[in-house]
Order: C-alpha cells, then sequence, then structure tokens
C-alpha cells in the first residue's frame, strides 16, 4: 500500500501538523518521512477531518439502479469527503432480510471507496406491521447495527413498542422517520400560509412532533437508544431537547438542505426542491442550526436521495420526494455553521464523523486522526467555491452552483486515496488497492 | 405577454388590458359575422388531462372566433394515460404545430412546470391546475362585475365593491385566483366557509373569513359567489357533514332575498341545484351565471389575443 | 430631427370645412352618411367632419370610430397593439353611406383592414375615404375620395399630425 505524508494540513483542533499514513493506519510522520514511495502531499491552507460518516444515505441498489448504483453513490460519497455510509433499506426488494443487508455489504466493499453499512428495515416490506429478521440482518457479515424504515413511519405505537424491544435486546438502535401518515395524506410541501397561497396539500409540522414525542416516551418506557432521522422543526427541537433534559437515550440527526434551504423555493412549483420531510421556514432553519451547535441534534446526516429525471421533470404534485447531498453536505456545513462562527472545525468532525459512528456503532472512528487509528481522512478548502456534483447518476441537486465554499481536495478510506487533489481515483485503481 | 398561468402575477394595468380587451371582443358576437381573421395560422392546442367540457368549449368558442386553429387532447385513453410524460406529450404537441397550450391538471403548479421547464417554446395558458389557479376563470368573473357595477366598463377598477366567496375554499382553484384578481382590482373580498374548507394561514391572504354565511350576507355584499360543493369531499365524514353543510351554507331563498337589491349571484359552474344554491336562486334576475359563461368567451378570447396576436 | 410645420391649427380647420362640403356635394340624400373615424386621431376628424356637415345639411349626421387591429396584416411583425373601441351609430351601417375618416393615408393597409371590419358589421350601399393628408406610396390600390392636403414625402419623413382633443395642441408637421 502506497504511504502519504501530508504536511501542513490545519487539524480541527486548530493547529498545524503532518499527518502520515502507513498500512491503512494513521503512523507517525517519522516513519514515512523520506522513504521511498511515500507520496507527498502539500496541505497548507486545507482542513484535516477524519473521514466523513453517512448515517442516511439511499443508494437505491438492489432495484433502482437507474437512480444510482452503489458504486456510483460510494463514489459521490468520496467526493463529498465520506468514508462511510449507511445505505438505508427502502430498496427494491426492500432490505428486510440478511440476503439483501449481506450483499449490500459486499458490494460495497467490492466498489471500495466507502465501508457501505447496510441498514435493515425495521418491518417486513417497509408495511409497518411485523417485524423483519432484525436479529439475523444483525449476525450476518452484513452487520447491521442500524434500523429503519425510512421514507415510511412506523405509526403503529404496538410495533414501535415492539421494535424498540428488540433493538435493546440486539443492542442495535432504530432509526424513526417521523411522519404521521393521517396527517400527511397527499402532502407535497410544508403547511403553512404558502402551501394554501399555492393550492398544494402541507405536511404540518405537528405530524412529525406528534411521532417523535411519542416514540421518546416509548424508548424512555422500554429504556433502550432511539435516532431520529431528518429532524426539520423548531419543534422537534422542543421535544428532543426536553426528551434529553430527562435523560432519554434519545440521538437526532438533520439533513444540510434542512439547514440551508426554505419553502419559498418551493414556490416555483420546481419539483427539485420537493423532498420529506419538507422544506420549513427561515425560522425552522435557525432553530435547526442552533440546535446543532449546542448538541440537542447530534449529527448532520444527507439524506441523499438520488432520482432520475423523469422523475423530477413532471408535475410537482407527481414527482418524487428527495435531493441528492453526498457532494454538498460539506459546503452546506461551512456556509451556515462553520463561517458565522456556531461550530468548530472540531465540531464538524463530531457532527459529521465520529458522532454518527458512534450511533451506527460503526468502529475505527473514536480517535480520529491519531495515531494507529484507521487512516480515514478527507483534506478540504474551506475557502474554493464547491463543484457542482459529478458523482451521483443523478441530478436533482438543489442547491446553486459555484456558489458555497468547500472543495474536498483529498478523501483516504482505510490509508487509499479514493480523491485526489479534487479528482475521484478510478475504480480500477480503487479496487486494485484494495486488494493488496 | 408570454403566459397566462395565475392571477398572482398579474398587476392592474395587466389585469385591465386583458378585461378591455375582452369588452372590444365582446362586441364582436353582435356581428353579423361574429368572427375576427386575427389569429388565422395560430393553433391552439387544449391539453385536458381532467375532464371539462365547459371550459374546453368555451376556449374553443374563442378560438374559432379569431380564426384560429384548434386540436383537443384529452388525455383519457391517450398516450399519456399510457405513461407518457407531460414533457414529451408537451414537446409532441409542439412538433405538431402549437402555438398556445391550454393546460388543464390535477396537479398544482402543472402549468408553470410546463412554461417554466423549457421543454417548449409555445404560450401557455393555464385552465386550471389543481387547487391552485384558473385565471381566466377568476377574469372572467372580475369582467361580469365590472359590467354589472359600471355602466362603463372599460377602464373601471372594481374599488370599493365587496365579494363574498362561499363554500369549499381550501380545495378551489376558483376562489385563489378570485381572491387575488380581485383584490388587485380594489375589491374587498370575504371568504364563507367551515372551518374544514377554509385555507390553512388563510390570515395572511388580503381577505376577511368568517365561519358564518348569515353574518356575510348581512354585511351587504355586491356579490355573492357560490362555489360548487365536490361530493367527493362529502363523502370523507371527518370533514363535515352534508345536512350541516347544505343548512349553514347554502344560498337559500331565504338569505338570497336579505341581499340588497342590486347584489348580483355568481357560480363558476357546474350547480349543484339545491345544495350550495337553491334552484329558484340560480334562475333568479339576480344571478349572472350566464353572462359569466359568455363572459367566459370573451376573456379568453383576449388572453388568446394578448398572448398571440402580435408575434410570428 | 428637423420638424416642419406644413399645416397650421387654421390651416386644418379650413380644410376640413371644405372637405365637408365636398362630401355634401358628393352625397346629396344627406340622411344616408355615416362617418367612421379610425382610431385615435380619425375617430376625432370623423365628429368634426359631423358636425360641419351637420351645419351645412341642417340635419344631424351621426359619426362614430371603427377599430381595425383585428384585421391588419401586419399583427405578426408590427409588435402588440391593443384594439381601441368600435361605435357603430345606432342606424347602423347596412344600406347607408360609410366615410371612413383618417388623419394620414399612407401605404393603403390600414384602409384595406378598414374595409375588411365594415364586411364583418354589415353591407354598405356605399364607402368613401376621407383623409387630412395624403403622403404617398401607396402599397395597395387604395385612393382617398376626399383629401386635405397632399404632401409628397419620401420614406424617411413622417407625418405627424397633432389634434388638440388628443395632443393639446392642432398642427401637422413633416419629420426628417
Amino acid at each position: 500500500m502506497t504511504s502519504y505524508l501530508i504536511s501542513g494540513a490545519e487539524l480541527p483542533n486548530g493547529t498545524r501538523a503532518d499527518v502520515a499514513i502507513r498500512d491503512g493506519h494513521f503512523v507517525d510522520p517519522g516513519e514515512v518521512s523520506g522513504k521511498k514511495g511515500t507520496v507527498l502531499v502539500g496541505a497548507s491552507g486545507l482542513i484535516a477531518l477524519p473521514g466523513l460518516v453517512d448515517l442516511h444515505t439511499h443508494l437505491r441498489q438492489p432495484g433502482l439502479e437507474q437512480a444510482e448504483t452503489i458504486l456510483s453513490g460510494s463514489q459521490s460519497g468520496a467526493l463529498g469527503g465520506f468514508t462511510a455510509l449507511h445505505a438505508m433499506a427502502n430498496t427494491d426488494p426492500v432490505a428486510d432480510t440478511a440476503g439483501i443487508t449481506d450483499a449490500v455489504a459486499r458490494m460495497g466493499r467490492e466498489a471500495g471507496y466507502v465501508t457501505v453499512r447496510p441498514v435493515g428495515a425495521i418491518t417486513k416490506g417497509l408495511a409497518g406491521e411485523e417485524l423483519s429478521a432484525m436479529a439475523a440482518m444483525a449476525a450476518g457479515p452484513g452487520a447491521v447495527r442500524l434500523f429503519s424504515d425510512d421514507g415510511k413511519c412506523v405509526h403503529d405505537s404496538l410495533v414501535m413498542r415492539r421494535a424498540l424491544e428488540q433493538a435493546k435486546a440486539l443492542g442495535v438502535v432504530v432509526a424513526q422517520h417521523a411522519q404521521d401518515p393521517r396527517l400527511t395524506i397527499d402532502a407535497h410541501m410544508n403547511e403553512g400560509a404558502l402551501s394554501s397561497r399555492l393550492g398544494v396539500v402541507g405536511w404540518p409540522a405537528v405530524a412529525e412532533e406528534s411521532i417523535i414525542a411519542r416514540d421518546v416516551l416509548l424508548a424512555e418506557y422500554v429504556g433502550t437508544r432511539l435516532h431520529v432521522c431528518h429532524v426539520s422543526t423548531a419543534g422537534s427541537v422542543d421535544v428532543i431537547r426536553w426528551a434529553k433534559k430527562r435523560g432519554i437515550a434519545v440521538t437526532a440527526e438533520v439533513t444540510p438542505h434542512h439547514l440551508l434551504l426554505t419553502e419559498d423555493l418551493v414556490g416555483s412549483f420546481d419539483p427539485l426542491f420537493k423532498v420529506n420531510p419538507p422544506l420549513r421556514t427561515a425560522e425552522d432553519t435557525r432553530a435547526l442550526r442552533a440546535a446543532l451547535a449546542d448538541g440537542i441534534i447530534d449529527i448532520v446526516a444527507t439524506d441523499h436521495a438520488p432520482h432520475p429525471s423523469e422523475s423530477k421533470e413532471c408535475a410537482f404534485g407527481e414527482a418524487a420526494f428527495g435531493m441528492v447531498g453526498l457532494e454538498m453536505a460539506l459546503p452546506v456545513v461551512i456556509e451556515t455553521l462553520v463561517n458565522p462562527g456556531l461550530l468548530t472545525w472540531s465540531d464538524v468532525a463530531r457532527v459529521l464523523s465520529s458522532a454518527p459512528a458512534a450511533i451506527g456503532s460503526l468502529a475505527g472512528y473514536d480517535a480520529p486522526l491519531a495515531v494507529g487509528s484507521p487512516a480515514h481522512l478527507t483534506l478540504v478548502d474551506p475557502t474554493a467555491v464547491a463543484l457542482a456534483p459529478r458523482g451521483s447518476l443523478s441530478s436533482n441537486n438543489p442547491y446553486p452552483e459555484n456558489v458555497l465554499p468547500g472543495r474536498v481536495m483529498f478523501t483516504f478510506h482505510h490509508g487509499r486515496a479514493t480523491v485526489s487533489n479534487g479528482e475521484l481515483v478510478a475504480p480500477d485503481v480503487v479496487s486494485a488497492e484494495a486488494s493488496r | 405577454m408570454k403566459h397566462l398561468l395565475s392571477t398572482q402575477e398579474l398587476d392592474v394595468d395587466q389585469a385591465l388590458t386583458l378585461l378591455d380587451t375582452a369588452e372590444e371582443f365582446q362586441a364582436v358576437a353582435n356581428r353579423q359575422v361574429p368572427k375576427l381573421p386575427t389569429l388565422r395560422g395560430v393553433t391552439m392546442v387544449n391539453l385536458f388531462f381532467e375532464d371539462s367540457t365547459r371550459t374546453r368549449l368555451s376556449f374553443e368558442a374563442a378560438a374559432q372566433r379569431l380564426s384560429a386553429d384548434i386540436m383537443t387532447f384529452q388525455v383519457h385513453g391517450s398516450s399519456v394515460s399510457k405513461g407518457e410524460s407531460l414533457k414529451d406529450t408537451a414537446q409532441t404537441l409542439e412538433a405538431m404545430g402549437a402555438d398556445v397550450i391550454v393546460i388543464r391538471h390535477p396537479s398544482s403548479g402543472a402549468a408553470a412546470t410546463l412554461a417554466r421547464s423549457g421543454w417548449v417554446d409555445s404560450s401557455i395558458i393555464n385552465a386550471g391546475d389543481g387547487a391552485h389557479e384558473h385565471p381566466t376563470q377568476a377574469l372572467l368573473d372580475a369582467m361580469t362585475l365590472r359590467q354589472r357595477f359600471h355602466s362603463e366598463p372599460r377602464g373601471a377598477l372594481l374599488t370599493g365593491l365587496s365579494v363574498a366567496i362561499v363554500g369549499d375554499i381550501v380545495h378551489s382553484r376558483v376562489a385563489r385566483s378570485n381572491v387575488f384578481l380581485l383584490t388587485t382590482l380594489g375589491a374587498k373580498v370575504t371568504l364563507v366557509g367551515p372551518p374544514a374548507l377554509l385555507p390553512q394561514g388563510v390570515d395572511d391572504w388580503p381577505v376577511h373569513s368568517t365561519f358564518d354565511l348569515d353574518d356575510a350576507i348581512d354585511s351587504a355584499p355586491d356579490a355573492v359567489m357560490m362555489l360548487r360543493v365536490q361530493r367527493e369531499r362529502m363523502g370523507d365524514g371527518s370533514l363535515i357533514s352534508h345536512k350541516d353543510y347544505v343548512r349553514n351554507y347554502s344560498l337559500t331563498r331565504a338569505r338570497a332575498d336579505r341581499l340588497p337589491q342590486d347584489s348580483i349571484v355568481m357560480h363558476p359552474g357546474p350547480m349543484n341545484r339545491g345544495v350550495e344554491i337553491a334552484s329558484q336562486v340560480a334562475d333568479s334576475s339576480r344571478s349572472v351565471i350566464l353572462d359569466q359563461v359568455r363572459n367566459g368567451v370573451s376573456v379568453r378570447m383576449a388572453a388568446l389575443y394578448e398572448l398571440r396576436g402580435g408575434q410570428a | 430631427m428637423a420638424a416642419r410645420a406644413v399645416l397650421s391649427e387654421s390651416d386644418i380647420d379650413r380644410t376640413l370645412r371644405r372637405i365637408a362640403h365636398e362630401i355634401v356635394e358628393a352625397s346629396p340624400e344627406t340622411s344616408a352618411l355615416v362617418l367612421l373615424g379610425i382610431p385615435t386621431r380619425g375617430v376625432v376628424l370623423a365628429h368634426r367632419l359631423a358636425g360641419y356637415i351637420s351645419d351645412i345639411a341642417g340635419i344631424p349626421v351621426p359619426a362614430g370610430s371603427l377599430d381595425v387591429t383585428m384585421y391588419r396584416d401586419d399583427l405578426s411583425t408590427g409588435g402588440h397593439r391593443t384594439p381601441a373601441p368600435t361605435e357603430v351609430p345606432g342606424g347602423g351601417i347596412d344600406d347607408r353611406v360609410v366615410v371612413l375618416v383618417d388623419d394620414v393615408l399612407y401605404s393603403g393597409r390600414t384602409v384595406r383592414a378598414a374595409l375588411d371590419a365594415l364586411t364583418a358589421i354589415g353591407r354598405p350601399r356605399l364607402v368613401r375615404l376621407a383623409v387630412l393628408v395624403d403622403r404617398g406610396h401607396r402599397e395597395l390600390p387604395i385612393r382617398a375620395d376626399h383629401v386635405g392636403k397632399n404632401l409628397p414625402t419620401h420614406h424617411g419623413e413622417r407625418i405627424t399630425v397633432k389634434l388638440r382633443d388628443v395632443d393639446g395642441t392642432e398642427e401637422v408637421q413633416v419629420v426628417e
């Protein structure tokens, strides 16, 4: 394996240092400096972050490969600075058996760019009625530690209780997509003054908040962890704050789009801005940013949701929900949180790497950049403008181009370069390295 | 003006131009030869993803009076119901020579999506998109109000007129288009309906709203516009019981008799006689429902002319 | 841009009176007359002429307006125009002597459009044309029966007619 000496990078704690990689791990710079075959990377002006971990990614394979494959999604992740992704279960067929989750993990390994952790469905077929084979999925080589019906809500209280009990027994975590289906029938955008002006059925904030409120109480009663996907409202933040104060073991994530974008964008009826949960108000984005800054929300997770163009080039009511986000996540975080001073780089490392890894029980991220840890690393230029996303097969990107700050220059996964000088390393090189 | 998509986007001058032009076109209907050569060679396509005989025929009549050519594309049984996308349908129509596409679609914003997509170069007229807007309906309603309350309608605004719109507001594109157009023209609008049928956030609209139809009638509005109650929604018992609706929100003879002498009754049609409006009221001298239909053709002629007369 | 006055206010007045006499001479049965002006200034002129003819003939002569926008052949190139009102006096035009009135006769296309517009309204017995200024350069076989002033021009020039009712002043100019 190639050894690397990365010089002059700024570490998350603000100091400038050299970072060295050998045999897939961080080592003392002295061990590679001056040695034959060591590749030198000049990193002055770049921030060194531990490899980013996404707890919420839709890789669409198996079944929906026109939108994305595990390979293309991994490449998009690498370009975004990610070294681990959690592949959500709403594929076709649904990942509710070990056969699927094991296969997803294997395909991720073969692609080689990132660690792909399969997420198992909570209920069979995402139907919300019977629990899936959670134990089998956890025990297999896929090693599922995160279960979610994301895309759908586990709305039946008894089913949710049983899922939490099973999660407790297995030592895994259940992640809820909080959306009361009875309050959101045919809803396509946030419910409020704008939706009523536009004549579009709305998704009221209470449909999310009421489910979170129920779930945190159930989690407390059962005595196990709960994770809340894509929190989108100020009210949800309040519920989670209350729950944490009470000592409930709840964690929560926010997406980049909910940190930056608001419902006014839907005024043009452009399906690019249609997402579930919907874009909300400016007040909600402010509450979410503050919540991330003070730890009420634990992590940023992309909810990267690729869709083929025909699903977005149609009338708003017929369009699919979702936006791609792996490559713009870090730029959005820099723009909305780092530059205004709400988060330090050390906080960024926490919310985008160590904390999601901890929630997903993913090893190797608890001592980031430390000598001996697996070499998961991303080097980002915080002042260069982010390039338009180019890794995903889908182009449903809602962010303006050439505007947001932050360009990933290098990504290392287990010590192997997946992105070099801002360009994706070719698949054959990546897999060649992987087999060494 | 390249497209007519919504009344929310029309300013006073544009609205007046359309209404004044419609007045001129109205006069054509009374001539010996009620036809103009103005849009000869222009092709208008009715692209209807939802059934609507009345609106479709109205646009056809408007096009015929201007000597334009007409193509009608009904979705039922067409390639769209076999899965062809809006994009492909529109591009096929343009390739067949459509200059103006009149679109009615069940999804709010469909007309805007078509207009802004860049898929076609044609002008787009929104003939009703989901619950969002139906601009030509609001224009014909405004034209009717102008004619009734101004002896010389040309150039007139609706300043000071009070209009009550009653019924299923939340699902109504007619209500939305009217709220914004009538307010732009200076009228005062009151929305009346049960809580479940008034839009969330209606307090942000430039209107009054009330749950009480009798109150609204006793405030002596100049016009009462009754909206059709969609029976499909009455089936959803969680909204409101049919009996309660008729009792509280129907324009009965007794209510109509309490209106001021000169007040008029409007309805976009089709009517459910005996549900939202009593038969006798619909047939009374207060009712301008047929004027609305007549004005519909003139307003649609004005829309076609504004978008297409004056361009190659 | 140089503007040269060719008709003053009193010239215009004298010219219109002369045209009024000509019209009466050409149609002694003045009760059959209907004057229709082509908007905008043709309408003003039509009403004035009707007034003068009434003075001469001793009976009221109806006047109105005939908008030709919808019949123009240059809609696709000339840019968008909002139609002006068409007001045909109560007696209509069937079997009457219609005098079309306009301020300037140039290519003849406006008058051609006016003739088409008339056919949609009725069937006159006779149609005549009265114009304040004929500047030549006809593109269609159309001629005026009554001309206020012949003003040969070249294409680079423009005739500007100002009438008190519309413009606040009264004169006819040639503008380079």
